[in-house]
């Protein structure tokens, strides 16, 4: 090898280095993939809500499995799925409270909500030497994070627990530290019971708690701080608390019975809904029925009307269709995860041929 | 210092304590030094008694399993981990060797080649975390999406300095008497360079090379907002993709008892690569013939 | 060889000879040379460009946080992103503390451990010890966190706490609830990763004590110990200090294995056994979750504090070592 072709080797390796490396400087804007006349694109990019990430995860697994295209859900949280979405890093997100009309304004585009799965929150405590379940109601609930209720044994807890032994503790309220569907369903739950909650704490991802409370990060923080501390009190997704094995509370729902959190009472909260919202954004707690678990949820997807690849756009509806498919539906049963009732199926299903593609 | 050095034995109780003081001692640093040990064996122990009975063929041909189905493997972590630092190492090498051949070859000395060691220095003392940001707002925002060409520039712009200060210590052991020899036989700079003290140096070099690889095999957190992570195959660099060391952050951070059975053995891999790649670094030298 | 044992024998030597050498050679330059000059220096070039565009990304992004919340963001504990209140010192504190816990158990082992080696070790041990520290550098983060939630998390909860708490309980340091993990865990995680990095620096430290000091010790009478102590030591206490300062920079910005054992709470606790959290794992946890542009900026903040705070340990280090050479050369 001549000296001269070895520094001419050496220069081409290095040029090419050299602005490979600038160039991501300057950051190019790489080819999109897929091509916008050739059909579905076989790969997705999606994330969001934590909560749904079981349930996501084994529905894109099999959909691969049967059609060969790529759904990559990660598990970012449904603040994360929102604000990446908003950036378009991601196809589409997963989000456990509906976004937010200041979300919605930020995202520009239209954005449909499509419910795909129901989940619950659960009232879980940790009271040694008291065995058999506790009942609850939100208006009680409300006045234990209003500090108002101080005490285990409180005339109020007493009336709904007759027969329970209850202990002249303090009362130690465990809550979520990061934002949060939970802390969303939770909240609307007690708005509705207690008036006064509305008024000083109101509804939100996350709240200004009234009165002193510990915080946990995540369903397994706020678990771990319940399991952790005598006499206290949380709330954790149903799922969590199901498979973690905690012990829960019955709460009093509209109809006035107590109502155990389970996959069954969930899935009645929507059933018996009568007015559903355009947009459905709606919210499912406090819902009317004898078996109605009263502070359940929805984790919605959204996407965009307009999405800026036509072949993205049938990629998201071929997957929407098949997660809200019979089939898939089932599947979310089997994880512990409520399925949609009949009626608010066929909406959502409605929702899904509004996606479209900019061209 | 010889343990043959013993110091007479006097007889009064003042050298006696100080013979007890001296004995006590030497037990106690030989004491830390076996106490490195047990952290160690607890980890690698670990790392086999929970990983390898769930290391089988699957483990490095099938995708991650869904969770609650039972088996699965990370091969395309593996894939993904192997694209994304390879990515690195073609951009970090050679930018590594020719920056270290301008500081200790052609500026030697120089106020310029002392600041680049400087600046090296600095960031090889950056907290890995801080170069995830940087390429996400290099790559990422600008690119409008995760990719695997973003985790890659986050490697290669930790694994740049190592090899530069890994290379130009190399070059320090090739001695300027070669240099002067060919110099004085009529080659250019660069002819001497590239036809004599870089062949000279070679293996030291991919010592160099292997030990900045092994540095950056089981980084993590400059991937989480940049490779992202995929449950699916992925080889296209401009698409989000899985590596080992974020599956196994994912595998331990999820409360299932079986992903986190397939972190442990997910762990036992990585750490048996990187033992590899040392290893060869190490026998690279070892059998070293410079000069 | 460790990366820190690469990071102290680079002393710049400008004998006279290397300067006769680069008489000669600058005389002989042809147009390869040229091209190939240009490259390595626009190499060299390139390297400067990363940290100086490091920096401007740092500072570019954090901008808004900065503007918005002022000095007060470092001294504020109140941590709630939802309404947009912003304190960085629950991490700082987190880091500060976490890493000292680390120092201080790190230090006595590694230089206990780089003594043994350099002046005790039978060769067949030294071998072992050797590979011992060599594959404790070598083990990722995320597996040192991975075995620090199954392994010692549990073990500190159920054992070392317990036993602290009896014994030191009245110490505020020690009083709460342990849940396993904690400020304490993360110390003892990092302390072990460090320890290589104390060891290795310590021991290229120890082999440069000239061997007529030691030589002329014990020929004094002194005891092995004794000359450790009163010879070696001192003579080796810069360098020595140097290296504990480069653990320190290492320790603070560790992410993983911090991330997954110290709780990450953003609280400010005197106790060790609580959680706590770090710049890093704040970082870490909630830089892809961060759902407004403000939120995103401060995270960005809290690293340009860390990368600000890291390069200034390291200066540190080099500070110590430089001062080492000139009481080598005296």
């Amino acid at each position: 090898m001549s000296y001269n072709f070895a520094a001419r080797f050496l220069l081409a390796a290095l040029t090419v280095v050299l602005i490979s490396g600038c160039g991501e400087m300057k950051g190019p804007i790489l080819a999109s993939n897929g091509d916008d006349d050739s059909g579905p694109s076989d790969s997705l990019v999606a994330g969001g809500s934590s909560f749904a990430y079981p349930v996501m995860n084994h529905w894109t697994s099999y959909y691969n499995k049967e059609t060969g295209v790529q759904v990559n859900y990660q598990s970012l949280g449904s603040s994360g799925g929102i604000k990446q979405f908003t950036v378009k890093t991601l196809d589409f997100g997963a989000t456990d409270a509906p976004m937010t009309e200041e979300q919605l304004a930020e995202a520009k585009d239209d954005v449909l909500h499509i419910p795909v799965v129901m989940g619950a929150v659960a009232v879980t405590y940790n009271l040694p030497g008291v065995k058999s379940r506790l009942t609850l109601s939100g208006e009680v609930v409300a006045n234990i994070y209003l500090g108002k209720i101080k005490k285990w044994n409180d005339p109020a807890i007493a009336a709904l627990n007759p027969s329970v032994p209850l202990p002249a503790a303090d009362i130690v309220t465990v809550r979520r530290a990061d934002g949060s569907g939970t802390t969303f369903i939770f909240a609307d739950f007690l708005a509705k019971s207690s008036p006064e909650w509305e008024k000083i704490v109101g509804v939100g991802n996350s709240l200004d708690w009234p009165a002193d409370s510990i915080g946990g990060k995540g369903n397994e923080g706020v678990a771990a701080r319940v399991q952790q501390t005598k006499n206290s009190i949380g709330y954790v997704e149903l799922v969590y608390a199901l498979q973690s094995k905690l012990s829960t509370a019955a709460i009093i729902n509209q109809a006035g019975s107590a109502v155990i959190p389970s996959i069954a009472t969930v899935t009645a909260a929507a059933a018996e809904l009568t007015t559903i919202p355009e947009d459905l954004r709606l919210s499912i707690t406090n819902a009317p029925g004898e078996k109605a678990y009263p502070m359940a949820g929805i984790t919605w997807i959204v996407a965009r009307t307009k999405m800026d690849n036509t072949s993205k756009a049938l990629a998201v509806q071929a997957f929407l269709t098949y997660i809200l498919s019979d089939k898939s539906q089932a599947t979310a049963d089997k994880l512990n995860y409520s399925k949609l009732p009949p009626k608010l199926l066929e909406l959502a299903r409605s929702k899904i041929n509004k996606i479209s593609g900019i061209n | 210092m010889s343990r043959k050095t013993r110091i007479a034995y006097g007889g009064s109780a003042h050298i006696s304590r100080r013979r007890l003081y001296n004995a006590v001692w030497l037990v106690v640093m030989g004491l830390c030094a076996l106490a490195l040990i047990a952290p160690l064996a607890g980890i690698l122990g670990y790392l086999i008694y929970k990983g390898f009975s769930s290391i089988n063929i699957a483990f490095f041909t099938e995708l991650p399993a869904p969770v609650g189905e039972p088996g699965g493997g990370v091969a395309n972590a593996i894939v993904g981990s192997l694209m994304v630092i390879s990515m690195g190492a073609i951009a970090a090498i050679p930018l590594g060797i020719m920056t270290s051949v301008y500081v200790h070859e052609f500026a030697r000395g120089s106020r310029l080649a002392t600041i680049i060691r400087f600046v090296c220095d600095m960031l090889n003392a950056t907290p890995s975390i801080i170069l995830g940001i940087f390429a996400y707002s290099v790559v990422v925002l600008s690119t409008g999406q995760f990719s695997a060409i973003a985790g890659s520039f986050a490697l290669f712009v930790m694994m740049t300095p190592v090899v530069v200060r890994g290379t130009e210590e190399i070059l320090r052991t090739v001695p300027d008497s070669i240099r002067a020899a060919s110099l004085a036989l009529g080659a250019s700079r660069w002819q001497t360079i590239w036809k004599v003290v870089l062949p000279a140096a070679r293996r030291g070099i991919t010592t160099a090379a292997c030990l900045s690889l092994a540095r950056i095999g089981g980084e993590t957190a400059p991937l989480l907002f940049t490779a992202l992570g995929n449950d699916f195959w992925n080889f296209d660099p401009t698409r989000a993709t899985n590596t080992l060391p974020v599956q196994i952050f994912k595998f331990a951070s999820s409360p299932y008892p079986d992903w986190h059975r397939q972190a442990w053995a997910a762990a036992l891999l990585l750490v048996l690569g990187i033992s590899i790649t040392n290893a060869v670094a190490r026998f690279a030298t070892r059998t070293k013939t410079v000069a | 060889m460790t990366p820190a044992s690469s990071e102290i024998i680079n002393v710049e030597s400008r004998t006279p000879r290397v300067r006769r050498f680069k008489a000669v050679a600058s005389t002989i330059l042809r147009r390869n040379d040229r091209i190939a000059f240009s490259i390595s220096l626009g190499s060299g070039l390139l390297t400067i460009a990363l940290l100086a565009g490091i920096l401007y990304q740092l500072i570019f992004l954090s901008l808004p946080a900065i503007q918005r919340y002022g000095l007060g963001f470092l001294i504020s504990s109140e941590w709630d992103p939802v309404h947009k209140k912003f304190g960085a010192l629950p991490f700082i504190y987190g880091t500060l503390v976490s890493s000292a816990i680390a120092l201080l158990i790190a230090t006595p082992f590694g230089i206990g451990t780089a003594l043994y080696l350099t002046e005790l070790a039978p060769r067949k041990l030294r071998g072992i010890i050797a590979f011992v520290v060599d594959m404790l550098a070598a083990i990722p983060s995320v597996v040192y966190g991975l075995w620090g939630i199954f392994v010692l998390a549990p073990f500190i909860q159920e054992s070392i706490a317990p036993i602290l708490q009896k014994y030191l309980g009245f110490l505020p340091l020690f009083q709460g609830r342990c849940d396993g993990v904690s400020m304490l865990t993360a110390g003892l995680i990092l302390a072990i990763m460090v320890v290589p990095f104390i060891t290795a620096i310590a021991r290229e430290v120890l082999l440069t004590a000239p061997g007529e000091l030691k030589a002329a010790s014990l020929a004094l009478g002194a005891t092995e110990w004794e000359t450790i102590w009163k010879v070696i030591l001192p003579y080796s206490r810069v360098g020595i200090g140097a290296g504990v300062v480069l653990a320190l920079g290492r320790a603070l910005g560790e992410t993983m294995a911090v991330t997954m054992v110290i709780g990450n709470m953003p609280e400010i606790s005197a106790s060790i056994l609580r959680p706590g959290h770090s710049m890093a794992a704040v970082i870490a946890n909630e830089f892809r979750e961060a759902d407004s542009a403000i939120y995103l900026s401060v995270l960005v903040e809290i690293g340009l504090v860390l990368f600000a705070v890291a390069l200034v340990i390291n200066l540190a280090a080099r500070l110590l070592l430089w001062r080492m050479r000139g009481v080598a050369k005296n």
